[in-house]
């Protein structure tokens, strides 16, 4: 791995978005790296945004990383991956739920939701590594639509691993332990089923 | 072992390590989770207070009857507490007393952003600052054996970056503590603080701060990192983290005692270096100090006073101020991504409180309301709260206004939790000199906000055990209320009966809309959303009136008005059925009968 990777993880309040930038930190950290994860929570449970900062590196020292040095975007709603668009650094990596939540704002308020297109052409425009995946399509064929977030992570490992942002340190299985860690025993066998989904929709096994 | 640990979770663990004997505290984000984790420890005791005043004399009593007390608050229950805070710097205690403020800046939930560490000067009261979990662990440790060396409260200040970030603990040992009872103290010279005492315990705290300013010169956690003499840079809590990632080369004065301060080691590390700079968040709180010292230094005319830091801001301040060159300069992508819809926080769907507010709203009157979920009525289309500044402050404020002779009928909105916490002494005071106000409870049954603590009329410890429920409509009546009713929180015509009567009253009224939190387990097993017909929908938008996140516009519009009809999203809708009350097409069925939990 270079001298550090910073990850920013977007989502709606009750996706599940802080239980992956929990399990993303404790990866780093079983990986020997040093690992330092923030998230904004305050009012997300009802309904708001939420982000949550992961940080992998030799040394890391803010929990945070500043806007324009986000390599890795880990998105789980689409108007929400596009709101942190401009965080990125240039060429980032982005990983998109092409899930829709849409707000209460364009329901009733008259704003107006993004369109798929809208949001591929912005990403297009800053990296050609933007990948689109439909976790809760592909937790839903597994029986349960809540691993969405497990699909997600099993991708981002795959993406990490083609694009040699981690070496040899960091294997499917560390990812799993940690996983399988945080889940009642009765959903091991689905997250593992969900992470190994993920990591296949992204094309590797 | 190590652990990756939160903020709020390594404090908890420092708690227990430390072998605290009473914690108490109120919910407030970002202190919450601090007592929800020390709760899970084996035999401790932690319960959650009616108001933060109340936890703070909770673990002051614990402290003087010899055992280890805590308190535990987010920055504004600091005021609520204050009175206490204050008398407890002035006596001491028996065993050690700490005191956690978590601020908030930036306000992510908070009415304002405060720097706590103010109160301590104020108090004569030493205050600790951690930069990451490893220290918010330690200092617990660290600020009992300052308390109880130096019979002081120690205050450990905390930040929302602070506790909502989760970096690797280095786990200890508990710390052996006798547990029998001590004999509680008989030494009224100290302990009983009437105007002869007091005067004799003043100079003391005095010459207390002055020593363990002395102390502070060689105490570990305030230490110099040694570096290019060009720059040094004083700095504290989280900031310090942003200070050592943009100036890794500078020469670095690292306080983790931010009150009082080790002036010779300040003095000292400003000989060293050509420029000097504070690096801190809110108030120039340091750089004030150090300048009063008569120390050349900057701090707020480099870097905000506002709001909280990133690496970012602490970078593009230091270019601005010919700190670093303007190579250093990272520019943003500034990818067009157009005007996008917002997503504050909603009242969620199946929310007891929308029916109250969308009530509210057709009466038109003024409403003041109260800290907690239900302060979402402010938000349209509901668009029910017209002022909202602290925890119980609506039945004083409604009471004052009608007092100045405010021409319509003023409503004041609380919580159970809320008017637990401070909202029973307000509308003593509305009996007590009569005004003609509506007071609303709104009885979720949970303090729902923070995420669901147990409170007094929950039936439940912090510890799980059964408790007794205080019962709203006595207490109500015990204050001297006459006109009180308790109406289900979604039977929207009730409400609105109720509310319609007591608007025409001249004395005070309580109304209790009551229904539990729809997110409780309990009540989720309950849920069966509901449908709309669509050859009945005429497009009249009235049920998006109410501002339920379930509630969507169908692609379909009605032919005679050409507006969309609404459309219920199954997997948000709860089945609370205020939408189909209010149809005026009955085009939303009620449910055919209400579910049993199996």
């Amino acid at each position: 791995m270079k001298d550090s990777l910073n990850f920013l993880l977007a989502g709606v309040g009750g996706q599940g978005t802080i239980l992956a930038s929990d399990v993303l930190v404790n990866v780093g950290l079983e990986a020997g790296y040093q690992a330092k994860q923030a998230e904004v929570h305050g009012m997300s449970q009802r309904g708001g945004s939420v982000t949550s900062h992961v940080r992998w590196g030799k040394v890391v020292h803010s929990p945070i990383a500043g806007a324009g040095e986000v390599d890795c975007l880990l998105a789980f709603e689409t108007l929400e991956a596009l709101r942190n668009l401009n965080s990125l650094r240039p060429s980032a990596l982005a990983l998109i739920n092409t899930q829709v939540i849409e707000p209460l704002t364009a329901i009733t308020g008259g704003q107006v939701y993004p369109t798929t297109e809208t949001v591929r052409l912005a990403f297009s425009r800053l990296t050609t590594r933007a990948v689109y995946i439909n976790g809760e399509e592909i937790a839903a064929s597994l029986g349960n639509q809540k691993a969405a977030n497990v699909v997600l992570l099993g991708a981002l490992s795959a993406l990490l691993e083609r694009d040699g942002m981690v070496g040899s340190e960091l294997t499917a299985e560390t990812w799993l332990k940690v996983i399988t860690g945080r889940v009642p025993p009765k959903h091991v066998q689905l997250n593992r089923q969900a992470f190994q989904a993920g990591r296949e929709a992204v094309g590797k096994s | 072992m190590i652990k990756m640990l939160s903020g709020n979770e390594a404090v908890a663990r420092g708690m227990w390590e430390a072998g605290v004997a009473v914690a108490s505290a109120y919910p407030g984000t970002p202190s919450t989770e601090i007592l929800e984790n020390y709760a899970l420890f084996p035999n401790v005791y932690a319960e959650w207070a009616p108001n933060e005043k109340v936890a703070m004399d909770v673990a002051i009593g614990a402290a003087y009857a010899g055992r280890r007390g805590m308190a535990v608050m987010k920055h504004v229950g600091l005021n609520v507490a204050a009175d206490s805070f204050m008398y407890a710097s002035m006596t001491g205690t028996e065993a050690g007393l700490v005191i956690v403020s978590a601020d908030d800046p930036a306000m992510h939930s908070s009415q304002n952003e405060q720097d706590n560490r103010t109160f301590a000067r104020f108090g004569r009261i030493p205050c600790l600052e951690p930069s990451d979990s490893q220290e918010a662990k330690d200092m617990v440790l660290a600020a009992f054996e300052l308390s109880e060396h130096f019979d002081t409260p120690v205050l450990l200040r905390l930040t929302t970056r602070i506790c909502h970030s989760a970096s690797a603990v280095m786990l200890g040992e508990r710390v052996e503590i006798d547990p029998s009872p001590k004999p509680f103290p008989r030494n009224p010279a100290k302990y009983v603080m009437v105007p002869g005492n007091a005067v004799k315990r003043h100079p003391v705290i005095e010459q207390r701060i002055r020593q363990i300013a002395a102390f502070a010169e060689t105490y570990p956690f305030n230490r110099i990192e040694p570096g290019d003499r060009s720059l040094g840079i004083l700095t504290c809590g989280v900031a310090y983290q942003y200070a050592r990632e943009i100036f890794p080369e500078a020469s670095i004065l690292r306080l983790g005692m931010t009150w009082p301060l080790p002036e010779a080691m300040i003095r000292n590390f400003a000989r060293t270096v050509d420029r000097l700079i504070v690096i801190e968040e809110l108030d120039p709180f340091i750089e004030e100090a150090v300048r009063l010292m008569g120390i050349s230094v900057e701090g707020k005319s480099i870097f905000p006073i506002t709001g909280e830091f990133d690496p970012r801001l602490v970078r593009e301040s230091a270019i601005a101020a010919g700190l670093l060159p303007g190579t250093a300069h990272i520019p943003l992508p500034e990818v067009e991504v157009g005007p996008l819809p917002g997503r504050p926080p909603v009242l969620c769907p199946g929310c007891p409180h929308r029916p109250t507010f969308y009530i509210l709203n057709k009466l038109k009157v003024p409403v003041n309301g109260d800290i907690g979920c239900y302060t979402l009525g402010l938000i349209p289309p509901l668009s029910a709260i017209h002022t909202c500044g602290c925890m119980g402050a609506g039945i004083g404020v409604a009471h004052g206004a009608a007092q100045a002779g405010s021409p319509e009928r003023h409503v004041a909105v609380i919580g159970d939790s809320t008017f637990f916490h401070s909202g029973i002494p307000p509308l003593i005071n509305a009996v007590y000199n009569k005004s003609p106000i509506v007071t609303i409870i709104l009885d979720n049954r949970v303090t729902g906000m923070t995420g669901h603590q147990e409170n007094p009329g929950t039936g439940r410890t912090l510890l799980g055990k059964e408790a007794p429920i205080v019962e709203l409509e006595p207490l109500v009546r015990a204050c001297g209320i006459t006109h009180v009713l308790t109406v289900p929180a979604y039977d929207v015509k009730a409400i609105e009966k109720a509310l319609k009567e007591f608007i025409k009253l001249d004395e005070p009224s309580v109304l209790i809309a009551v229904e539990p939190c729809a997110l409780l387990p309990e009540v989720r097993k309950r849920w069966v959303p509901l449908e709309v017909l669509a050859d009945q929908c005429n497009g009249c938008t009235l049920c998006f009136r109410i501002g339920c996140p379930a509630i969507l516009k169908s692609d379909e519009l009605d032919e005679k008005t050409s507006r969309p009809k609404a459309l219920i999203d199954a997997t948000m809708c709860t089945g609370c059925e205020v939408c189909a009350e209010i149809c005026p097409r009955d085009a939303i069925p009620f449910r055919p009968a209400k579910v049993e939990v199996p």
